[in-house]
Protein backbone atom coordinates (compact mmCIF):
# COMPACT_ATOMS: atom_id res chain seq x y z
CA UNK A 1 0.00 0.00 0.00
CA UNK A 2 2.92 2.49 0.96
CA UNK A 3 4.69 1.41 -2.14
CA UNK A 4 1.64 2.45 -4.48
CA UNK A 5 0.96 5.16 -2.71
CA UNK A 6 4.66 6.29 -3.32
CA UNK A 7 4.26 5.79 -6.90
CA UNK A 8 0.58 8.17 -7.10
CA UNK A 9 2.30 10.44 -5.15
CA UNK A 10 5.38 10.64 -7.51
CA UNK A 11 3.84 10.81 -10.64
CA UNK A 12 1.27 13.23 -9.81
CA UNK A 13 2.63 16.63 -10.96
CA UNK A 14 1.47 19.76 -10.12
CA UNK A 15 -0.86 20.72 -12.45
CA UNK A 16 -2.99 17.21 -12.39
CA UNK A 17 -5.50 17.64 -10.73
CA UNK A 18 -5.59 18.92 -7.11
CA UNK A 19 -7.42 16.74 -5.54
CA UNK A 20 -5.81 13.33 -6.91
CA UNK A 21 -2.50 15.95 -5.96
CA UNK A 22 -3.70 16.47 -2.50
CA UNK A 23 -3.90 12.77 -1.51
CA UNK A 24 -0.80 11.98 -3.04
CA UNK A 25 1.38 14.44 -1.20
CA UNK A 26 -0.66 13.28 2.10
CA UNK A 27 0.28 9.66 1.87
CA UNK A 28 3.64 10.99 0.95
CA UNK A 29 3.18 12.83 4.62
CA UNK A 30 2.24 9.70 6.63
CA UNK A 31 5.34 7.31 4.29
CA UNK A 32 7.28 10.11 5.64
CA UNK A 33 6.60 10.02 8.85
CA UNK A 34 6.53 6.55 9.56
CA UNK A 35 9.66 5.96 7.82
CA UNK A 36 11.22 8.36 10.85
CA UNK A 37 10.17 6.40 13.82
CA UNK A 38 11.03 3.64 12.13
CA UNK A 39 14.67 4.53 11.99
CA UNK A 40 14.07 6.39 15.50
CA UNK A 41 13.00 2.58 16.53
CA UNK A 42 16.11 1.17 14.79
CA UNK A 43 18.41 3.92 16.31
CA UNK A 44 17.39 2.88 19.81
CA UNK A 45 17.24 -1.25 19.15
CA UNK A 46 20.97 -0.41 17.59
CA UNK A 47 22.22 0.85 21.36
CA UNK A 48 22.22 4.61 20.67
CA UNK A 49 21.26 6.80 23.59
CA UNK A 50 17.35 6.84 22.20
CA UNK A 51 14.60 5.96 24.51
CA UNK A 52 12.11 3.85 22.16
CA UNK A 53 9.19 5.17 20.70
CA UNK A 54 7.00 2.48 23.21
CA UNK A 55 8.62 4.07 26.36
CA UNK A 56 7.69 7.22 25.05
CA UNK A 57 4.55 6.67 24.73
CA UNK A 58 4.34 5.05 28.00
CA UNK A 59 5.31 7.65 29.70
CA UNK A 60 3.18 10.07 27.73
CA UNK A 61 0.23 8.20 29.03
CA UNK A 62 1.47 8.22 32.43
CA UNK A 63 2.54 11.77 32.32
CA UNK A 64 -1.33 12.49 30.69
CA UNK A 65 -2.79 10.22 33.50
CA UNK A 66 -1.32 11.87 36.44
CA UNK A 67 -1.92 15.36 35.30
CA UNK A 68 1.65 16.35 34.57
CA UNK A 69 1.20 16.71 31.07
CA UNK A 70 -2.01 18.68 31.04
CA UNK A 71 -0.01 20.74 34.03
CA UNK A 72 2.75 21.66 31.97
CA UNK A 73 0.97 21.87 28.75
CA UNK A 74 -1.34 24.61 30.08
CA UNK A 75 1.55 26.63 31.76
CA UNK A 76 3.18 26.97 28.31
CA UNK A 77 0.61 27.66 26.49
CA UNK A 78 -0.89 30.46 28.73
CA UNK A 79 2.79 32.01 28.58
CA UNK A 80 3.21 31.77 25.00
CA UNK A 81 -0.33 33.17 24.05
CA UNK A 82 0.22 36.04 26.07
CA UNK A 83 3.24 37.41 25.67
CA UNK A 84 2.57 36.57 21.81
CA UNK A 85 -0.92 38.34 21.54
CA UNK A 86 0.52 41.63 23.53
CA UNK A 87 3.96 41.49 22.04
CA UNK A 88 1.96 41.26 18.07
CA UNK A 89 -0.78 44.13 18.90
CA UNK A 90 2.57 46.15 20.05
CA UNK A 91 4.10 45.29 16.85
CA UNK A 92 1.14 45.66 14.77
CA UNK A 93 0.82 49.50 16.22
CA UNK A 94 4.26 50.45 16.36
CA UNK A 95 4.86 49.15 12.77
CA UNK A 96 1.89 51.03 11.41
CA UNK A 97 3.33 54.57 13.28
CA UNK A 98 6.82 53.73 11.94
CA UNK A 99 5.55 53.02 8.60
CA UNK A 100 3.20 55.92 8.21
CA UNK A 101 5.11 58.62 10.18
CA UNK A 102 8.43 59.41 9.33
CA UNK A 103 8.87 60.75 13.12
CA UNK A 104 8.31 57.99 14.65
CA UNK A 105 10.29 55.84 12.12
CA UNK A 106 13.08 58.45 12.95
CA UNK A 107 12.52 57.53 16.82
CA UNK A 108 11.21 53.77 16.87
CA UNK A 109 13.91 52.54 13.93
CA UNK A 110 17.19 52.33 15.92
CA UNK A 111 15.85 50.83 18.86
CA UNK A 112 13.92 47.97 16.50
CA UNK A 113 17.35 47.40 14.65
CA UNK A 114 19.31 47.00 17.92
CA UNK A 115 17.22 45.06 19.88
CA UNK A 116 16.25 42.95 17.02
CA UNK A 117 19.91 41.68 16.78
CA UNK A 118 20.02 40.47 20.43
CA UNK A 119 18.66 37.16 21.10
CA UNK A 120 15.46 38.37 23.91
CA UNK A 121 17.22 35.25 25.96
CA UNK A 122 19.98 37.29 26.36
CA UNK A 123 17.68 39.78 28.32
CA UNK A 124 16.59 37.85 30.48
CA UNK A 125 18.97 38.65 33.55
CA UNK A 126 18.48 42.12 33.21
CA UNK A 127 14.60 40.91 32.91
CA UNK A 128 15.28 38.84 36.02
CA UNK A 129 16.99 41.59 38.27
CA UNK A 130 13.89 44.25 37.26
CA UNK A 131 10.61 41.98 37.46
CA UNK A 132 11.20 39.28 39.80
CA UNK A 133 10.80 35.81 39.45
CA UNK A 134 7.37 35.63 38.64
CA UNK A 135 5.54 35.00 35.56
CA UNK A 136 6.00 38.30 34.42
CA UNK A 137 9.69 38.27 33.16
CA UNK A 138 8.87 34.81 31.23
CA UNK A 139 6.16 36.66 29.43
CA UNK A 140 8.57 39.36 28.67
CA UNK A 141 11.04 37.39 26.96
CA UNK A 142 8.02 36.25 24.97
CA UNK A 143 6.50 39.31 24.50
CA UNK A 144 9.47 40.85 23.32
CA UNK A 145 10.74 38.05 20.60
CA UNK A 146 7.17 37.91 19.17
CA UNK A 147 7.06 41.69 19.04
CA UNK A 148 10.43 41.87 17.29
CA UNK A 149 9.72 39.12 14.72
CA UNK A 150 6.34 41.28 13.52
CA UNK A 151 6.98 44.77 14.04
CA UNK A 152 9.72 44.70 10.61
CA UNK A 153 7.15 42.72 8.71
CA UNK A 154 4.47 45.28 9.76
CA UNK A 155 6.71 48.29 9.12
CA UNK A 156 7.98 46.49 5.88
CA UNK A 157 4.38 46.13 4.92
CA UNK A 158 3.22 49.84 5.20
CA UNK A 159 6.28 51.10 3.31
CA UNK A 160 4.93 48.46 0.24
CA UNK A 161 2.12 49.34 -0.25
CA UNK A 162 1.06 50.25 -3.77
CA UNK A 163 1.88 53.81 -4.61
CA UNK A 164 -1.05 53.35 -7.42
CA UNK A 165 -3.48 52.09 -4.66
CA UNK A 166 -3.04 55.18 -2.69
CA UNK A 167 -3.32 57.37 -5.74
CA UNK A 168 -6.30 55.81 -6.76
CA UNK A 169 -7.67 56.21 -3.66
CA UNK A 170 -6.60 59.91 -3.70
CA UNK A 171 -8.69 60.75 -6.92
CA UNK A 172 -11.55 58.97 -5.88
CA UNK A 173 -11.78 61.46 -2.93
CA UNK A 174 -9.77 59.63 -0.02
CA UNK A 175 -7.15 61.33 1.95
CA UNK A 176 -5.20 60.71 5.05
CA UNK A 177 -6.92 58.83 7.46
CA UNK A 178 -9.41 57.68 5.38
CA UNK A 179 -6.46 56.56 3.22
CA UNK A 180 -5.03 54.57 5.52
CA UNK A 181 -7.83 52.57 7.36
CA UNK A 182 -9.13 51.83 3.53
CA UNK A 183 -6.00 51.16 1.95
CA UNK A 184 -3.26 50.87 3.93
CA UNK A 185 -4.43 48.58 6.69
CA UNK A 186 -5.73 46.17 4.27
CA UNK A 187 -3.00 46.06 2.13
CA UNK A 188 -0.50 45.23 5.21
CA UNK A 189 -2.63 42.43 6.61
CA UNK A 190 -0.43 39.93 4.12
CA UNK A 191 2.67 41.12 5.71
CA UNK A 192 1.09 41.39 9.37
CA UNK A 193 0.59 37.39 9.02
CA UNK A 194 3.60 36.57 7.97
CA UNK A 195 5.33 38.44 10.79
CA UNK A 196 2.99 36.90 13.51
CA UNK A 197 3.88 33.40 11.84
CA UNK A 198 7.72 33.82 12.51
CA UNK A 199 6.85 35.82 16.46
CA UNK A 200 4.28 32.76 17.54
CA UNK A 201 7.84 30.71 15.85
CA UNK A 202 9.98 32.30 17.95
CA UNK A 203 7.73 32.98 20.76
CA UNK A 204 8.14 29.07 21.33
CA UNK A 205 11.47 29.06 21.06
CA UNK A 206 12.50 31.55 23.94
CA UNK A 207 9.53 30.08 25.66
CA UNK A 208 11.06 26.79 26.09
CA UNK A 209 14.51 28.38 27.03
CA UNK A 210 13.01 30.69 29.47
CA UNK A 211 11.09 27.94 31.35
CA UNK A 212 14.55 25.78 31.54
CA UNK A 213 16.20 28.77 32.73
CA UNK A 214 13.50 30.04 35.41
CA UNK A 215 10.17 28.21 35.95
CA UNK A 216 8.58 26.00 38.67
CA UNK A 217 6.81 24.49 36.12
CA UNK A 218 5.79 24.22 31.91
CA UNK A 219 7.43 22.36 29.44
CA UNK A 220 10.62 23.37 29.33
CA UNK A 221 10.97 23.78 33.02
CA UNK A 222 9.40 19.63 32.86
CA UNK A 223 12.61 18.94 30.44
CA UNK A 224 15.18 20.54 32.62
CA UNK A 225 14.31 18.56 35.83
CA UNK A 226 14.18 15.38 33.58
CA UNK A 227 17.85 16.32 32.20
CA UNK A 228 19.45 16.06 35.79
CA UNK A 229 17.39 12.66 36.49
CA UNK A 230 18.70 11.31 32.87
CA UNK A 231 15.00 10.74 32.67
CA UNK A 232 14.85 10.62 28.55
CA UNK A 233 11.28 9.48 27.99
CA UNK A 234 10.06 12.62 29.87
CA UNK A 235 12.44 15.00 27.74
CA UNK A 236 11.14 13.19 24.33
CA UNK A 237 7.68 13.75 25.49
CA UNK A 238 8.40 17.45 26.25
CA UNK A 239 9.95 17.74 23.10
CA UNK A 240 7.01 16.14 20.68
CA UNK A 241 4.39 18.36 23.13
CA UNK A 242 6.27 21.45 21.86
CA UNK A 243 6.39 20.43 18.50
CA UNK A 244 2.36 19.56 17.66
CA UNK A 245 1.39 22.57 20.29
CA UNK A 246 4.14 24.42 18.02
CA UNK A 247 2.09 22.97 14.65
CA UNK A 248 -1.31 23.17 15.94
CA UNK A 249 -1.06 27.17 16.63
CA UNK A 250 0.69 27.55 13.54
CA UNK A 251 -1.91 26.10 11.66
CA UNK A 252 -4.94 27.93 13.52
CA UNK A 253 -3.03 31.08 12.57
CA UNK A 254 -2.82 29.83 9.37
CA UNK A 255 -6.33 29.35 8.59
CA UNK A 256 -7.64 32.55 10.37
CA UNK A 257 -5.25 34.96 7.97
CA UNK A 258 -6.13 32.84 5.13
CA UNK A 259 -9.68 34.41 6.26
CA UNK A 260 -8.70 37.48 6.03
CA UNK A 261 -5.76 37.45 3.20
CA UNK A 262 -7.32 35.55 0.58
CA UNK A 263 -7.67 38.08 -1.81
CA UNK A 264 -4.46 37.85 -2.48
CA UNK A 265 -3.55 36.91 -6.00
CA UNK A 266 -1.17 33.90 -6.31
CA UNK A 267 1.21 33.45 -8.64
CA UNK B 1 -17.98 69.45 -33.26
CA UNK B 2 -17.03 70.51 -29.42
CA UNK B 3 -19.52 72.72 -27.27
CA UNK B 4 -18.83 76.16 -27.78
CA UNK B 5 -17.31 77.98 -24.63
CA UNK B 6 -15.84 80.75 -23.24
CA UNK B 7 -13.19 78.96 -21.49
CA UNK B 8 -11.38 75.52 -22.35
CA UNK B 9 -12.13 72.60 -19.89
CA UNK B 10 -8.69 72.19 -19.77
CA UNK B 11 -5.86 74.37 -19.83
CA UNK B 12 -2.37 73.59 -19.54
CA UNK B 13 0.05 76.75 -19.97
CA UNK B 14 3.52 76.10 -20.09
CA UNK B 15 3.50 73.78 -17.49
CA UNK B 16 7.47 72.19 -16.45
CA UNK B 17 7.99 69.62 -14.02
CA UNK B 18 11.86 68.69 -12.57
CA UNK B 19 12.02 65.61 -10.70
CA UNK B 20 14.98 65.46 -8.29
CA UNK B 21 17.21 68.15 -7.65
CA UNK B 22 20.86 68.60 -7.90
CA UNK B 23 22.40 66.06 -10.57
CA UNK B 24 19.94 64.03 -9.98
CA UNK B 25 17.94 66.64 -11.79
CA UNK B 26 15.41 65.40 -14.06
CA UNK B 27 12.95 67.71 -16.51
CA UNK B 28 10.07 65.98 -17.21
CA UNK B 29 8.28 68.27 -18.88
CA UNK B 30 9.11 72.09 -20.28
CA UNK B 31 6.94 74.56 -21.61
CA UNK B 32 4.17 71.97 -22.01
CA UNK B 33 0.50 74.16 -23.01
CA UNK B 34 -2.50 72.01 -24.66
CA UNK B 35 -5.90 73.40 -24.01
CA UNK B 36 -8.82 70.53 -24.68
CA UNK B 37 -12.46 71.95 -25.08
CA UNK B 38 -15.69 70.50 -23.23
CA UNK B 39 -16.75 67.33 -24.98
CA UNK B 40 -13.25 66.57 -26.55
CA UNK B 41 -11.71 63.01 -27.03
CA UNK B 42 -8.14 63.86 -27.13
CA UNK B 43 -5.11 61.21 -26.77
CA UNK B 44 -1.63 61.81 -26.22
CA UNK B 45 1.01 59.88 -27.89
CA UNK B 46 4.70 60.03 -28.08
CA UNK B 47 7.73 58.25 -27.16
CA UNK B 48 8.01 56.32 -23.62
CA UNK B 49 9.67 58.80 -21.25
CA UNK B 50 8.42 61.40 -22.90
CA UNK B 51 6.74 63.03 -19.88
CA UNK B 52 2.77 62.30 -21.02
CA UNK B 53 2.23 60.27 -17.79
CA UNK B 54 3.17 62.96 -16.00
CA UNK B 55 0.92 65.64 -17.93
CA UNK B 56 -1.77 62.99 -16.74
CA UNK B 57 -0.54 63.22 -12.88
CA UNK B 58 -0.72 66.68 -12.63
CA UNK B 59 -4.00 66.92 -14.00
CA UNK B 60 -5.19 64.35 -11.61
CA UNK B 61 -3.48 66.60 -8.83
CA UNK B 62 -1.78 63.45 -7.70
CA UNK B 63 1.82 65.73 -9.16
CA UNK B 64 2.76 69.28 -8.44
CA UNK B 65 3.84 71.28 -11.86
CA UNK B 66 7.29 72.84 -10.63
CA UNK B 67 5.69 76.27 -12.91
CA UNK B 68 3.12 76.92 -15.52
CA UNK B 69 -0.65 76.98 -14.90
CA UNK B 70 -3.20 74.10 -15.23
CA UNK B 71 -6.57 74.73 -14.62
CA UNK B 72 -10.07 72.57 -15.26
CA UNK B 73 -13.09 74.74 -16.00
CA UNK B 74 -11.24 77.49 -15.41
CA UNK B 75 -10.42 77.14 -11.82
CA UNK B 76 -6.55 76.18 -10.98
CA UNK B 77 -5.59 72.55 -9.93
CA UNK B 78 -4.62 72.18 -6.49
CA UNK B 79 -5.21 68.46 -6.15
CA UNK B 80 -7.52 65.44 -7.26
CA UNK B 81 -11.11 66.32 -7.17
CA UNK B 82 -14.30 64.52 -8.16
CA UNK B 83 -14.56 65.96 -11.69
CA UNK B 84 -11.66 64.20 -12.78
CA UNK B 85 -11.90 60.57 -13.05
CA UNK B 86 -8.68 58.87 -13.42
CA UNK B 87 -8.06 55.09 -14.86
CA UNK B 88 -4.75 53.98 -14.67
CA UNK B 89 -2.85 51.29 -16.40
CA UNK B 90 -2.22 48.65 -14.18
CA UNK B 91 -5.69 48.48 -13.30
CA UNK B 92 -5.32 49.75 -9.65
CA UNK B 93 -8.03 47.94 -8.14
CA UNK B 94 -8.26 47.17 -4.23
CA UNK B 95 -7.89 43.34 -4.61
CA UNK B 96 -9.30 43.07 -1.21
CA UNK B 97 -13.00 44.49 -2.43
CA UNK B 98 -14.89 42.54 -4.86
CA UNK B 99 -16.18 44.57 -7.99
CA UNK B 100 -19.04 46.17 -6.82
CA UNK B 101 -16.93 47.21 -3.75
CA UNK B 102 -14.44 48.60 -6.00
CA UNK B 103 -16.85 50.79 -7.75
CA UNK B 104 -18.89 52.24 -5.06
CA UNK B 105 -15.41 53.29 -3.17
CA UNK B 106 -15.63 57.11 -4.70
CA UNK B 107 -19.12 57.28 -3.78
CA UNK B 108 -19.25 56.22 -0.26
CA UNK B 109 -20.96 59.60 0.90
CA UNK B 110 -24.66 58.40 -1.11
CA UNK B 111 -26.98 56.65 0.74
CA UNK B 112 -26.76 53.26 0.85
CA UNK B 113 -29.62 52.33 -1.35
CA UNK B 114 -28.05 55.10 -4.20
CA UNK B 115 -24.86 53.95 -3.50
CA UNK B 116 -25.63 50.27 -4.89
CA UNK B 117 -27.94 51.68 -7.65
CA UNK B 118 -25.53 53.69 -9.16
CA UNK B 119 -22.37 51.03 -9.12
CA UNK B 120 -24.97 48.26 -10.42
CA UNK B 121 -25.67 50.54 -12.99
CA UNK B 122 -22.17 51.51 -14.05
CA UNK B 123 -21.61 47.65 -13.85
CA UNK B 124 -23.89 46.65 -16.14
CA UNK B 125 -22.95 48.70 -18.24
CA UNK B 126 -19.07 47.80 -18.94
CA UNK B 127 -20.76 44.39 -18.94
CA UNK B 128 -19.25 42.77 -15.20
CA UNK B 129 -23.25 42.29 -14.29
CA UNK B 130 -22.65 38.84 -13.26
CA UNK B 131 -19.02 39.40 -11.49
CA UNK B 132 -20.02 42.06 -8.93
CA UNK B 133 -19.46 40.24 -6.10
CA UNK B 134 -16.00 38.77 -7.44
CA UNK B 135 -13.22 39.85 -5.99
CA UNK B 136 -10.49 41.35 -8.72
CA UNK B 137 -8.03 38.01 -8.28
CA UNK B 138 -10.72 35.99 -10.58
CA UNK B 139 -11.21 38.44 -13.49
CA UNK B 140 -9.20 39.00 -16.64
CA UNK B 141 -7.20 41.85 -17.31
CA UNK B 142 -9.76 43.08 -19.45
CA UNK B 143 -12.45 42.40 -17.19
CA UNK B 144 -10.39 44.10 -14.42
CA UNK B 145 -9.85 47.37 -16.56
CA UNK B 146 -13.56 47.57 -17.13
CA UNK B 147 -14.26 47.33 -13.56
CA UNK B 148 -11.72 50.14 -13.24
CA UNK B 149 -13.33 52.20 -16.17
CA UNK B 150 -17.27 51.57 -14.00
CA UNK B 151 -15.28 53.03 -10.72
CA UNK B 152 -13.81 56.48 -12.50
CA UNK B 153 -17.84 56.69 -13.75
CA UNK B 154 -19.40 55.85 -10.50
CA UNK B 155 -18.33 59.46 -9.42
CA UNK B 156 -19.85 61.02 -12.52
CA UNK B 157 -17.01 63.29 -13.49
CA UNK B 158 -17.18 65.39 -16.39
CA UNK B 159 -13.42 64.46 -17.10
CA UNK B 160 -11.60 61.16 -17.60
CA UNK B 161 -7.63 61.05 -17.69
CA UNK B 162 -6.48 57.80 -18.86
CA UNK B 163 -3.27 56.71 -18.65
CA UNK B 164 -2.70 54.02 -20.95
CA UNK B 165 -5.85 51.79 -20.11
CA UNK B 166 -5.62 49.51 -22.22
CA UNK B 167 -1.76 48.84 -22.59
CA UNK B 168 -1.52 45.52 -20.70
CA UNK B 169 -4.54 44.19 -23.07
CA UNK B 170 -4.45 41.14 -26.04
CA UNK B 171 -4.96 42.85 -29.53
CA UNK B 172 -8.47 41.51 -29.10
CA UNK B 173 -9.69 43.01 -26.28
CA UNK B 174 -8.08 46.27 -26.42
CA UNK B 175 -10.22 46.46 -29.35
CA UNK B 176 -13.47 45.25 -27.90
CA UNK B 177 -12.57 48.02 -25.39
CA UNK B 178 -11.73 50.93 -27.56
CA UNK B 179 -15.20 50.52 -29.22
CA UNK B 180 -17.02 50.50 -26.30
CA UNK B 181 -15.26 53.36 -24.65
CA UNK B 182 -16.32 55.21 -27.98
CA UNK B 183 -19.92 54.34 -27.49
CA UNK B 184 -20.38 55.47 -24.57
CA UNK B 185 -18.30 58.44 -24.93
CA UNK B 186 -20.35 59.23 -28.00
CA UNK B 187 -23.57 58.73 -25.77
CA UNK B 188 -22.29 61.49 -23.11
CA UNK B 189 -19.51 63.22 -24.69
CA UNK B 190 -17.14 63.57 -21.43
CA UNK B 191 -14.10 65.38 -21.89
CA UNK B 192 -11.40 62.48 -22.11
CA UNK B 193 -7.73 62.57 -22.17
CA UNK B 194 -6.05 59.10 -22.85
CA UNK B 195 -2.15 58.82 -23.07
CA UNK B 196 -1.14 56.43 -25.02
CA UNK B 197 2.12 54.60 -26.63
CA UNK B 198 0.08 53.09 -29.57
CA UNK B 199 -0.51 54.99 -32.62
CA UNK B 200 -3.34 53.12 -33.99
CA UNK B 201 -5.03 53.47 -30.42
CA UNK B 202 -4.38 57.45 -30.83
CA UNK B 203 -5.48 57.68 -34.12
CA UNK B 204 -8.38 55.67 -33.92
CA UNK B 205 -10.04 57.04 -30.66
CA UNK B 206 -9.43 60.48 -30.66
CA UNK B 207 -11.18 64.21 -32.92
CA UNK B 208 -7.38 65.54 -31.75
CA UNK B 209 -4.33 63.47 -31.68
CA UNK B 210 -1.36 65.58 -29.41
CA UNK B 211 2.18 64.51 -30.06
CA UNK B 212 4.65 64.66 -27.41
CA UNK B 213 8.44 65.21 -27.87
CA UNK B 214 10.35 63.98 -24.74
CA UNK B 215 13.23 65.48 -22.55
CA UNK B 216 11.70 68.11 -21.54
CA UNK B 217 8.63 66.99 -22.39
CA UNK B 218 6.50 69.14 -24.81
CA UNK B 219 3.94 69.11 -27.47
CA UNK B 220 5.87 68.37 -30.68
CA UNK B 221 2.68 68.41 -33.02
CA UNK B 222 -1.03 68.19 -32.97
CA UNK B 223 -3.21 66.43 -35.84
CA UNK B 224 -6.61 66.86 -35.82
CA UNK B 225 -8.67 63.36 -36.97
CA UNK B 226 -12.01 64.61 -39.11
CA UNK B 227 -12.78 60.95 -39.23
CA UNK B 228 -16.74 60.58 -38.51
CA UNK B 229 -18.35 58.56 -35.34
CA UNK B 230 -19.50 56.08 -34.44
CA UNK B 231 -15.57 54.64 -35.87
CA UNK B 232 -16.42 51.15 -37.75
CA UNK B 233 -14.25 48.60 -38.87
CA UNK B 234 -14.60 50.24 -42.41
CA UNK B 235 -13.22 53.24 -40.86
CA UNK B 236 -10.21 51.94 -39.24
CA UNK B 237 -9.01 49.58 -42.29
CA UNK B 238 -9.98 52.57 -44.65
CA UNK B 239 -7.78 55.01 -46.52
CA UNK B 240 -8.10 58.01 -44.22
CA UNK B 241 -7.31 56.54 -41.20
CA UNK B 242 -4.26 55.04 -43.06
CA UNK B 243 -3.02 58.58 -44.14
CA UNK B 244 -3.26 59.88 -40.58
CA UNK B 245 -1.90 56.91 -38.60
CA UNK B 246 1.19 57.49 -41.12
CA UNK B 247 1.29 61.30 -40.23
CA UNK B 248 1.00 60.65 -36.73
CA UNK B 249 3.94 57.75 -36.94
CA UNK B 250 6.37 60.27 -38.50
CA UNK B 251 5.82 62.64 -35.75
CA UNK B 252 6.08 60.60 -33.03
CA UNK B 253 9.65 58.62 -35.11
CA UNK B 254 11.08 61.12 -36.66
CA UNK B 255 11.28 63.82 -34.00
Amino acid sequence: MSASAVASGTGTSAREGAGRGRTGRFALNVVSVVAGVGLWWGLAAAGLQFPTPVQVLARGWQMALDGTLLTDVLASVRRVLIGFALGSMAAIVVGFLMGWFAAARALLEPWVQFFRTIPPLALLPIVLVLLGIGETPKIFVIFLASFLSCVISTFQGVTDVDRTLINAARVLGSSGPDIFLRVVVPATAPFILVGMRVGLGSAWGTLVASEMLAAQDGLGQRMQRAQLYYDLPTIYVSIIAIGVLGLVMDRLLQVAGDRVTGWQERR
Amino acid sequence: MTAPSTSPKILLRDVAKTFGAGRDEFAALGGFSLAVDDGEFVTVVGPSGCGKSTVLAILAGLEPATSGSVAVDGAPVSGPGPERGVVFQQYALFPWLTVRQNVEFGIRDLPRHERRQRADHFIDLVGLGAFADNLPKTLSGGMKQRCAIARAYAADPSILLMDEPFGALDSLTRARLQEQLLQTWTADRRTILFVTHDVDEAVFLANRVVVMAGRPGRVHAEVEVALPYPRTEDIRLGPDFTELRNRVWHAVHHQ
